[in-house]
């Protein structure tokens, strides 16, 4: 343009688009790969954010997996005929506070005939979770003539033997023998010979790591050497002695060993039972029973077993007894799995095999109701205030620029204004869902209102003035005409609000719902917690089993909220209507 | 969605309110706040009364040691807690405080001992430390070789003593609202800094400026604090085999698949050492109740007597087995019989 009117004389307008030279090339070129590489960085973002998003959703998943299923053992368990006095048989009350142990422990007995002695008996009854006796107590107080009688019933194991069956125990080899052995006895420390040299493997394997931490002691040695702690030379002196004693000991191939805890275990299987090896010879073992043998016979070359537990005892959780015990379960069919149903059916508990999420799960409908009462009447309302009826003032524009900025205030200061304001001052009680869905609705307060006056502002003003044209007052025009047809705006910012609160745990640590609660709630103002602060309390337990059991709470809370956004989205596709 | 449901709700709202302030006035379920270490042990006692004892299960909160206090004395009445989980005593300005509000008769009970571990991944090189040498890794300043402080030079372990591994140091630890790097302090940083020769000087010279040392933890990145979630800490020492982690004893206990103890000054972090106090890291853990409270909240007494019998506290009992030291025998049997006796706290027991 500026080319006229700077050259007015130079003929009719003619301007000619370069598209031929090769700098108008390049320049297109360059045109077309910026926008390619524009998609590409599109495409590149979203790809990122899908692997993201799927590398969490299946780490979570796997995780939460062993939460769902339980292990229990299928025992048969005789129940005496005086579990409760005559008298009492048809009330269930006795019933369920009768003794139970006495029950488990001779069902356990019957199950592993043999053991003897108070440890193993404790570790055999440590086997089961304390809530094992449940399902059979429930059992009895249902139908009392049961009493007297031997039932089938599965019996809950506790949480180490629960991840024992879930891979968190040790890889078992087994080897057959090559000649014949004979035990010297059925209990307590016996030693067992066998002639043909059949540990002889297993004893290199020992002297190997004997030489290998005789090497470790003799570097540690050497570096105590340098040390300029008072003591060190001294102290170096002694490491070296040891570790030269232990060089010499790997060295002398026919000398016994004794295995400790730092080693893999190994057990010989013979007649029936199970010996636990403490000294280890080419042709002779001496160790304990952990189960019993059932004689002294000799067992021929292939009717006896050497086994091993790879992962060495001090590197478990679990025991060589406890293992024992859990594989001749195993071995003898049963030990059952089965989808955990109590996870989703009981309160919290300190033993994660009993801990479930019905206590959160309540606590948050609970909290979440209180939430959406007061919520929905108070936004809605405010929203078509504001939008429809307030006058323009300086009044109205500071109401409004407030609530945009509450929409923004952290969430913590919403539990603080809780504790403030309804516990100190109106004196409501701690832990309830009523004061955590009071917080929770102020949270989301601002969201509602600011949602519904946008749905409202959607609806085109014609509806509007077609009401208020054939005589509807302003107030019927906005209820029967426009409000209708904002409506699916509404519940969709009222859903969206809904499941921000379901995710909120700071405001609710201020009024005391992070609190370990067993009992299910049943009214808004009993103690409760919430599924977040779950998830976040059980994160913070020691016990591995709760590792499991967090992720499968997150795995729940994730599912309702996909539901709700899901219903969010539902609405609006199903109700919206465009103009 | 007419004006009568608006009113309605706001109508149902005042009489909410109006019914339910009156509810705080009956409480029948005993209500517990305060340290989340010793939380563990209380919400096991809780299950179990709540199991057997006929009682509701009492209600534990996880608020920390000082935040426990703090609702702990703000008076007595159903309003106000009836036990304090703590894992310190109970300070001189919280007894006050107590007093002032009315909570004149408090109960202190010692329920066990809690291991500081520091830790590492099994696959890491073995190290053993010195409680001054614990010092020297991770404190802000430490003497040079005048005497003179100076901020922390050292980058390798080696670079403490030739006879530690030639490792970059990464301690992975608690931050500084947690009630176990409190702990960490007072066990490890203090009475290292005691025994190195410069720092004791400074300790008779200029107290002040020796409390500023043990103190303060270096910030050149050699220390990170990772949360207050001890699991937290243990997921990255599996991940970094030669980092160390700062944690509970408990923990080390449940993770001995992956995880080694570091010993200290030649001991091992384990249940026997912790338990006879020769373990430098062990402290003690106490629960305070409100004696005002009992006989008015069913059960309080039934839950205290359950916490000291030997079925919860004794080496052999549930608590052990969540991972709580049980004190010795003797001393066990005498908090048991004070703690039944409801033997209370005179200002004079409170340092």
């Amino acid at each position: 343009m500026t080319d006229i009117s700077a050259q007015p004389t130079a003929g009719p307008l003619r301007r000619r688009v370069d598209t031929t030279s090769p700098e108008a090339q390049a320049a297109v070129r360059r045109r077309y790969r910026s926008e390619a590489r524009f998609r590409t960085y599109g495409l590149l973002a979203i790809l990122t954010a899908a692997v993201f998003l799927v590398v969490l959703l299946i780490d979570i998943g796997a995780r939460a997996l062993p939460a769902f299923t339980t292990t229990s053992l299928q025992l048969n368990v005789a129940v005496p005929s005086d579990l409760v006095p005559a008298d009492q048989k048809n009330n269930p009350a006795a019933i369920r506070g009768a003794d139970f142990l006495p029950v488990m422990r001779e069902a356990l007995k019957t199950a592993i005939p043999g053991v003897q002695g108070r440890g193993p008996e404790r570790t055999l009854l440590r086997l089961l979770s304390p809530g094992a006796p449940d399902d059979l107590r429930e059992r009895l107080a249902a139908n009392p003539s049961l009493i007297g009688t031997t039932l089938k019933v599965p019996l809950l194991l506790s949480a180490t033997a629960d991840l024992y069956f879930k891979g968190a125990g040790t890889p078992i080899n087994t080897r057959s023998s090559r000649g014949a052995a004979t035990p010297s006895g059925t209990t307590g420390t016996i030693t067992v010979s066998a002639p043909g040299n059949d540990f002889s493997e297993n004893l290199v394997t020992v002297k190997l790591a004997v030489a290998e931490r005789a090497q470790a002691l003799a570097a540690e040695a050497e570096r105590t050497a340098r040390s300029s702690a008072p003591n060190a030379a001294e102290r170096a002196n002694e490491l070296r002695a040891e570790a030269a004693a232990m060089a010499a000991r790997a060295k002398d191939t026919a000398a016994a060993e004794t295995l400790d805890s730092r080693l893999p275990s190994l057990l010989v299987e013979i007649n029936g039972g199970l010996v636990k090896v403490s000294q280890l010879a080419a042709d002779r073992i001496e160790g304990d029973v952990l189960l019993p043998l059932a004689s002294t016979n000799e067992a021929k070359a292939s009717d006896w077993r050497i086994v091993t537990y790879v992962t060495p005892e001090s590197s478990r959780k679990i025991g060589d007894q406890e293992v024992a015990f859990l594989e001749r379960f195993k071995a003898n069919g049963q030990v059952e799995k089965g989808f955990n149903w109590r996870f989703f059916t009981s309160g919290d508990s300190r033993e994660p095999e009993l801990a479930g999420i019905r206590g959160a799960i309540v606590g948050t409908a609970l909290t979440l109701l209180v939430t959406l009462v007061l919520c929905v009447p108070v936004g809605v309302a405010a929203a078509i205030y504001l939008e429809e009826f307030a006058p323009k003032n300086r009044f109205t524009d500071i109401i409004e620029v407030n609530i945009n900025n509450l929409a923004a205030v952290p969430s913590i200061v919403f539990g603080l204004l809780g504790l403030a304001m309804f516990l100190n001052f109106f004196g409501l009680p701690r832990s309830a869902p009523l004061v955590g869905g009071l917080v929770l609705a102020l949270l989301v307060l601002p969201t509602i209102i600011i949602a519904s006056r946008a749905a409202l502002k959607a609806v085109p003003p014609s509806i509007k003035e077609a009401a208020l044209g054939v005589g509807a007052s302003h107030q019927q025009a906005i209820f029967h005409h426009v409000l209708p047809l904002a409506m699916p705006g509404i519940m969709t910012g009222t859903i969206i609000g809904m499941a921000h609160a379901l995710g909120e745990t700071a405001p609710l640590l201020m009024i005391g719902m992070v609190a370990f609660i067993v009992d299910v709630p049943t009214s808004v103002t009993d103690a409760a917690t919430v599924l977040p602060v779950q998830i976040f309390l059980w994160s913070d337990l020691p016990e591995l089993a709760f590792k499991a059991k967090t992720a499968g709470a997150i795995v729940v809370l994730l599912v309702f909220l996909f539901v709700m956004n899901g219903t969010a989205i539902w609405l609006r596709k199903r109700f919206e209507r465009r103009w | 969605m007419s004006t009568k449901i608006i009113t309605t709700a706001a109508a149902l709202a005042a009489v909410g309110f109006v019914g339910f302030a009156d509810v705080a006035s009956a409480r029948d379920q005993i209500r517990v706040v305060g340290s989340s270490t010793v939380y563990p042990f209380t919400t096991a006692v809780a299950e179990q009364i709540g199991k057997t004892g006929g009682l509701k299960t009492p209600v534990v909160e996880s608020t920390g040691t000082g935040g426990g206090f703090k609702l702990f004395c703000g008076g007595v009445g159903v309003g106000h807690p009836d036990i304090s989980n703590a894992s310190r005593p109970i300070r001189k300005s919280e007894f006050e405080d107590c007093q002032k509000n009315g909570v004149k008769d408090i109960v202190e009970i010692k329920v066990g001992i809690d291991g500081i571990t520091i830790a590492q991944s099994k696959a890491g090189p073995a190290l053993k430390l010195t409680l001054s040498q614990a010092f020297l890794a991770v404190a802000e300043q430490v003497p040079d070789k005048d005497g003179k402080l100076v901020a922390n030079p050292y980058k390798n372990w080696s670079d403490i003593d030739p006879s530690l591994p030639n490792v970059k140091i990464e301690i992975l630890g608690p931050p500084p609202t947690s009630g176990t790097r409190d702990a960490f302090h007072e066990l490890f940083m203090e009475p290292g800094a005691e025994k190195i020769p410069a720092l004791a000087a400074l300790r008779k010279s200029d107290r002040k400026a020796f409390d500023t040392v043990w103190k303060s933890i270096r910030k050149d990145g050699a220390y990170v604090e990772a949360g207050e979630n001890d699991n937290v800490i243990v997921q990255k020492l599996e991940a970094n085999r030669n980092a160390f982690g700062i944690f509970g004893y408990s923990f080390l206990e449940e993770n001995t698949a992956k995880l080694r103890g570091v010993p200290i000054n030649g001991i091992e972090p384990e249940y026997d050492p912790i338990a006879a106090g020769k373990y430098a890291g062990s402290r003690p853990l106490f629960i305070y109740v409100k004696k005002q409270h009992v006989g008015v909240i069913p059960g309080l007494d039934k839950f205290v007597a359950e916490y000291v019998s030997p079925k919860a506290m004794s080496k052999d009992g549930y608590l052990a087995l969540k991972g709580l030291i049980s004190l010795p025998p003797e001393e066990a049997k005498k908090i048991a019989a004070d703690a039944t006796a409801m033997k209370t706290l005179t200002a004079a027991d409170v340092k």
